[in-house]
């Protein structure tokens, strides 16, 4: 199972690397955002709880655009077929997928993160490190694996473009929560007390209920 | 002549069943059950609005349960079940809100109140299930859009516990805990009516769902029927109807 994914992960990564339709889409679409809270908050600077909820909506907002091209290779090319002919667990794919999405949006985040702290963060990102990063990593997991089954369970719908936000964004609610929770006192110039531990926990099981869930449903969206 | 049934087996014994738990419920709000201290008549109000979130909720896990026994069976019966179930409780989740509302405004002041997490995670579990139709029917091939909707059934019902905890996390407790662990802080008086309204909406989910199922079939069959005689006689039956979609409601 392990060797067919990483096979289709390759050829994800190689089709991204020559066309680059994923990746600098979605840290266009950050920075963009950015600038657009910038104007509708009509504020300079931002901190605290605010400036974590903007950089995980904008993130995740970001990670919809991603979510929407992740099967578009084999859409536009009809390649599915090819790969459901191919004699190989069908959760390979969604493992393809999901570390993808993972990969992409970890590459978001080292142009998003940065941008952010340019552009509106007052604070200064230097104290929010090293604790964002397992915050990030995290999220990410939670991210790529509820985004790969969205963007299976809306490739063969017809409104698709209209679906994956629809479905995505409320799945990832309880995520937004734990991960804003926990990135708004890295984002305090004089921070208050960490509940890190509580909500990065709550992010993990939120990550393996979804994964094992997946793994276990996906294989009927690829089934004929 | 077909292995189901035309009309609902029980479902008249359902429905005297709701009618009379329904009117004892009414009648029990209203001449049974004290007067809150402190709220007022308002406070009548829960006796719709917490036993319909309850079934609604139970109605989306339900919905879940029952499109695991479609993929595993792959029985198109089990797909229909869900896909009601669900159907049901994003209606009867209209009236949750809107009830939830007109409390809210009632005893807070306000007609949305954020820090108040039963509330709030119902919101977005109601915002996740309304695309359940759209998702749908956005799908042509009947048998795959048993599947795909049985998907989101699964995913979206496992959905539900986990963002109750999160957003419990994340809010200080203002609402009233009904059904706590140590069984609320109910008087036996309010209890009772409670469970009486608890039971009749139960009752009013379970034969809507029978009763809509019972409709769907019957239309099914009547579109088979009529496909049948369209295809014997060629020239003799006078056929009008184009055959509609199937699972369009």
């Amino acid at each position: 199972m392990i060797r067919p994914a990483l096979a289709i992960l390759r050829k994800d990564l190689r089709l991204e690397l020559r066309t680059r339709e994923s990746v600098p889409a979605m840290a266009l679409f950050s920075v963009t955002v950015f600038v657009l809270f910038h104007f509708g908050l009509h504020r300079d600077e931002v901190a605290g709880a605010m400036a974590s909820g903007v950089l995980w909506v904008t993130l995740l907002l970001a990670a919809v655009l991603g979510v929407n091209r992740l099967f578009a290779g084999e859409r536009e090319g009809r390649a599915l077929d090819g790969i459901l002919l191919a004699p190989i667990d069908r959760t390979a794919v969604y493992l393809a997928k999901a570390s993808g999405l993972f990969l992409y949006l970890v590459l978001l985040e080292l142009i998003a993160v940065p941008a952010f702290a340019i552009l509106l963060l007052g604070p200064g990102i230097g104290g929010a490190f090293p604790e964002l990063i397992p915050i990030l990593l995290l999220a990410d997991v939670g991210l790529a694996g509820v985004g790969a089954l969205v963007s299976g369970l809306a490739a063969e719908s017809r409104a698709r473009d209209v679906v994956v936000p629809l479905l995505l964004l409320p799945l990832l609610v309880p995520l937004l929560i734990a991960a804003a929770r926990a990135t708004e006192p890295l984002l305090t110039s004089h921070a208050g007390p960490h509940q890190l531990a509580k909500w990065l926990g709550f992010i993990g099981v939120y990550d393996t209920v979804f994964l094992l869930l997946a793994v276990a449903v996906f294989d009927y969206l690829l089934e004929d | 002549m077909t292995s189901r049934p035309l009309y609902g087996k029980g479902l008249r014994a359902l429905s005297i069943a709701t009618a009379l738990v329904l009117t004892a419920a009414t009648a029990l709000i209203f001449f049974y059950a004290p007067l809150d201290a402190d709220q007022g008549v308002i406070q009548k109000i829960f006796y719709v609005h917490v036993p319909m979130a309850i079934v609604a909720l139970c109605g989306f896990v339900a919905g879940g349960l029952m499109a695991i026994q479609h993929l595993r069976t792959g029985d198109r019966a089990w797909d229909m079940r869900s896909y009601v179930a669900i159907h049901l409780s994003i209606v009867f989740g209209v009236g949750v809100l809107i009830t939830g509302s007109i409390w809210a405004k009632r005893s807070w002041g306000h007609w949305w109140v954020w820090d108040e997490p039963v509330l709030v995670s119902f919101l977005i579990v109601f915002l996740l299930y309304c695309c359940y139709q759209p998702l749908r029917f956005a799908i042509s091939d009947p048998e795959r859009q048993g599947r795909y909707a049985a998907v989101f059934a699964i995913a979206a019902g496992a959905f539900v516990p986990i963002n109750f905890v999160a957003v419990r996390m994340a809010v200080q407790q203002v609402h009233p805990r009904v059904l706590s662990e140590t069984g609320g802080h109910l008087p036996g008086d309010m209890r009772l009516t409670f469970l009486v309204a608890l039971a009749g909406v139960a009752l009013l989910f379970a034969t809507l769902w029978k009763l809509e199922l019972t409709s769907k079939n019957a239309s099914d069959q009547l579109r088979r029927l009529r496909a049948r005689l369209e295809a014997t006689p060629p020239g003799e039956a006078p056929a009008e109807a184009p055959p509609a979609p199937v699972g369009v409601s």
